[in-house]
């Protein structure tokens, strides 16, 4: 097979770029390989099929007319098996290869499954796939009590499903703090308290040793702190890593991911990686990282399709920001940025409210923001990334953005970009 | 995909009044509580901003739902939000930097402008005018559908907007027009043709500068007589129109004749040299208005046309700018109607890149300039409803604004400049007494009582 552009993968970053692609040039041919044989979809909604709430026939992002009258050569299914850069050929799982003109590697990234003594002979779920929400879904109907291993964002979703649902619920977070990528020790606290206060038993800083099954035919955990909580069903939500099997031994530079520079570009001529497996740079300094959250994804798949159509409009891309957005029990937590670790002379402004139960912590620098947390009290996150982007002056109108952060940047917004 | 209608803000228009949140709130939330306006007006010293849906046409929100609850309409260009997708995840609100969609904790979901379906709320209760529902979108949908009918590659100078104003009517006007372009710019860009091709998609014809209305009037009454509806329809110059052309023109709209006459006024002969003419301004250089030692361009005021047009009581009388299409185009539609009962005549101010000395890229920035000081004024007449101006200018620029743009004015006076800022703000206060209410209702009245006598 012959293409211009194959992209691998079919989620955010790969259809931002075949979007971008697709704006700067209407025929090139485009092949999409996909390792899932569903349409595509996004594993951040995944929870949401776990818990009921979407209907798993109806969260495709695209269907295959939008393929079609894109002129896409749409095949999933069919995983790339391995890459040979230098004769710009990749070999499907199939065994056909593909002789391509651009590549962009957006296979996203796959559960990472922690060494437990004793894990891989007990049944236990993962979510990252549809057919994984589905299968938990219905394993989760008179589930009386449930085990989640991992305080991250589809650990602490999937334990709030499982206690709606009315199980006893036992999550165990390595960390000690649910949610800590996202959210410092006060908003993982006011998270935490209210997993606990829905009956959620939450094991900080502790580790699972052993697993196995018990008298009664449960699965039993033993861990670190020494509790050994028992359930029907285990889901390992430890984490994921980025999906490239296919590089080893091509010679494309590799770190955590695959490394890429400000156009998204990888070391090899003609291969553009983008989302979960790009190791790109930071924002806030000189590394480069894994960033592997949505609005990024979808960031950086336009700039690799930019880049790949050879369009003039295309920039560089800024750096990754950590930001999330996170819905617990009716309550709503947003963070955008960075909590100030690693700048001493960060100064953070701290609110909150017992009451209401309202957080707010804004993080500066140089009058600039560096980043802004908050629950239950609205931020414009998107208004608030692009203040951190363009390193806006908030120094005039400091005061005001301490005070009410969404009005002062609303209006700083409508001042300048609007 | 096409264009599609926005609302627009005129912050300067804005007085706080609150009045279109009230009315988004009611309309969307049913509640008082502006807090829950899917628009926000605010206020930061003295001035206002705005926060609302853009509807952007590549739109990040889109793209950062992962449960598909987000899509650009095509047909509407709104982007809908489907309830029943919606996961609440709030990462729609991650991808927009207009804060346009955002979660509304009383619904317990985000919420987005939708444009209550193409009549919004916000926009009819907005008394200032500050907002408005813009359906520019119209001239690139509908216009855009309709054949070109000049040839392409017309040969205007660099910059020259007549070739935006021929296609654009003729386009309107459409495929049965007989058109005739006396001397003049028009015909010099080609628009007659070479080698016996006409550079139209219609019957086109070159009369004298003399006797286009009359020559006109003779091919629609043909037309008219054979059972044809037939456009017969001039693009005429300033001064085949107001100087050399003027008896038959006059002749044709007393006699009501049923022509759509359209004068591209550029303010002088620019085609045979930037001459003077009648409707070159006061203190205008051209080759015969000269500066040096003792001349300082024109010595007296234009004369103005649309207005001697508006006394021959015509069916329609309008002027218009490329600098301001949508109206444009209204006016152009009216006139099409009207020239099918009597005489329509439309003026359109053509700013000329080489006569009047500009950079070529300022062509559409001097038009705009020119209704924004008042030098030039948009209004309509119809014999029924009188005149009515169809772009009010509250807070005119002052006119240097506009003459300094140019190179024709660069020599004038202090004094010069008083002369012709004197003259426009004559002329506008002319027009707006004349657009009064006053006249129309005197004449109702008038005809009230005749009937109850």
């Amino acid at each position: 097979m012959q293409t211009r552009y194959l992209i691998a993968g079919s989620s955010h970053a790969a259809l931002s770029a075949l979007h971008a692609i697709r704006m700067a040039d209407a025929d090139g041919g485009v092949t999409l390989v996909t390792r899932d044989a569903r349409l595509p979809y996004s594993p951040t909604v995944l929870p949401y099929v776990v818990s009921g709430r979407s209907d798993p026939g109806r969260v495709f992002l695209r269907d295959e007319e939008y393929f079609r009258a894109h002129k896409v050569d749409y095949l999933p299914g069919v995983a790339l098996a391995a890459l040979r850069p230098q004769d710009q050929t990749a070999v499907l799982a199939d065994g056909r290869t593909v002789c391509y003109e651009k590549l962009l590697l957006a296979t996203g990234a796959t559960p990472v499954i922690p060494t437990v003594e004793g894990l891989s002979g007990v049944p236990y779920h993962v979510l990252r796939t549809l057919d994984d929400a589905v299968g938990l879904h219905q394993a989760m109907s008179g589930v009386r009590e449930a085990l989640v291993l991992g305080g991250g964002l589809i650990g602490m979703h999937a334990a709030e499903n499982l206690a709606r649902t009315g199980a006893k619920v036992t999550v165990i977070e390595a960390e000690a703090h649910v949610l800590s990528a996202y959210f410092d020790a006060d908003a993982s606290g006011i998270i935490e308290a209210a997993f606990s206060a829905n009956g959620v038993d939450l094991h900080l800083a502790s580790r699972a040793v052993s697993a196995s099954r018990d008298e009664r035919g449960r699965i039993r955990l033993t861990l670190g702190n020494g509790h050994s909580p028992a359930g029907d069903l285990l889901l390992v939500a430890t984490g994921v890593a980025p999906a490239i099997g296919y590089v080893n031994g091509c010679g494309i530079q590799c770190d955590q991911g695959i490394l890429v520079d400000e156009r998204m570009r990888t070391s090899a001529d003609d291969v553009w990686a983008a989302g979960d497996v790009a190791q790109a740079r930071d924002f806030f300094g000189n590394a480069r990282v894994l960033n592997g959250i949505l609005p990024d994804a979808v960031e950086q798949g336009r700039i690799a399709g930019m880049q790949m159509a050879g369009d003039q409009a295309a920039k560089d891309y800024a750096g990754g920001v950590p930001l999330n957005t996170y819905s617990f029990f009716g309550k709503q937590a947003l963070s955008v940025g960075t909590d100030g670790r690693g700048f001493a002379d960060a100064e953070v402004h701290k609110s909150f409210d017992p009451q209401t139960g309202r957080y707010l912590k804004i993080v500066m620098r140089e009058d600039r923001l560096l980043g802004i947390f908050s629950i239950d009290r609205w931020i414009d996150a998107g208004v608030m990334w692009e203040l951190i982007l363009r390193r806006t002056d908030l120094g005039p109108v400091k005061a005001q953005f301490l005070a009410d952060p969404q009005r002062a940047a609303r209006v700083l917004m409508s001042k300048t970009w609007r | 995909m096409g264009a599609y209608s926005t609302i627009s803000f005129d912050a300067p228009k804005c007085d706080g009044c609150n009045d279109c949140m009230l009315a988004c709130a009611q309309a969307k939330s049913g509640t008082d509580e502006i807090a829950r306006s899917r628009i926000e007006v605010l206020k930061s010293n003295g001035s206002f901003e705005l926060a609302m849906c853009r509807q952007c046409g590549d739109p990040r929100c889109v793209q950062n739902c992962p449960a598909a609850a987000l899509e650009k309409n095509d047909a509407t260009g709104v982007i809908d939000w489907d309830e029943t997708k919606c996961v609440d995840c709030l990462l729609c609100t991650v991808g927009c930097t207009y804060a346009g969609i955002a979660y509304d904790r009383a619904a317990g979901h985000v919420t987005k402008c939708d444009l209550c379906d193409g009549d919004p709320a916000c926009v009819k209760a907005c008394k200032p005018g500050a907002l408005r529902y813009v359906t520019t979108a119209r001239i690139y949908n509908e216009v855009g559908q309709l054949e070109d009918l000049f040839a392409p590659g017309l040969s205007g100078c660099q910059g020259c907007n007549t070739e935006l104003l021929m296609r654009h009517t003729l386009r309107r006007v459409g495929p049965d027009t007989v058109l005739a372009t006396p001397p003049g710019c028009v015909p010099g860009m080609g628009s007659v043709g070479y080698n016996g091709q006409t550079g139209t998609k219609v019957p086109v014809f070159h009369p004298l500068l003399t006797n286009t209305a009359s020559m006109l009037a003779g091919v629609r009454r043909f037309y008219k007589r054979k059972g044809r509806d037939v456009t017969a329809m001039a693009l005429a110059g300033d001064g085949g129109t107001a100087d050399v052309g003027f008896q038959s023109l006059s002749g044709a709209a007393e006699r009501g004749e049923e022509i759509l006459y359209i004068t591209v006024d550029n303010e002088g002969y620019m085609n045979t040299g930037m001459q003077r003419s009648g409707c070159t301004p006061y203190g205008a250089w051209t080759s015969t208005t000269p500066v040096g030692e003792r001349g300082q361009g024109k010595t007296q005021d234009a004369k103005n046309m649309p207005l001697v047009m508006m006394m021959h009581n015509c069916a329609y009388v309008a002027t218009a700018s490329t600098g301001f299409m949508e109206d444009l185009y209204e006016k152009l539609d009216r006139a099409i109607a009207a020239s099918k009962r009597g005489f329509a005549y439309l003026h359109v101010y053509s700013p000329c890149t080489t006569g009047w000395r500009f950079p070529s890229q300022q062509n559409i920035e001097v038009a705009r300039k020119a209704v924004e000081t008042n030098f030039v004024v948009l209004w309509e007449f119809d014999p029924k409803n009188g005149v009515r101006l169809t772009r009010p200018v509250d807070h005119p620029l002052p006119l240097a604004e506009y003459v300094t743009m140019m190179g024709k004015f660069r020599h004038l006076s202090g004094e010069q400049l008083e002369h012709i800022q004197a003259s426009v703000d004559k002329h506008a206060a002319f027009i707006s007494r004349l657009a009064g209410e006053r006249d129309a209702q005197m004449i109702r009245h008038l005809a009230a009582n005749r009937t109850a006598a």
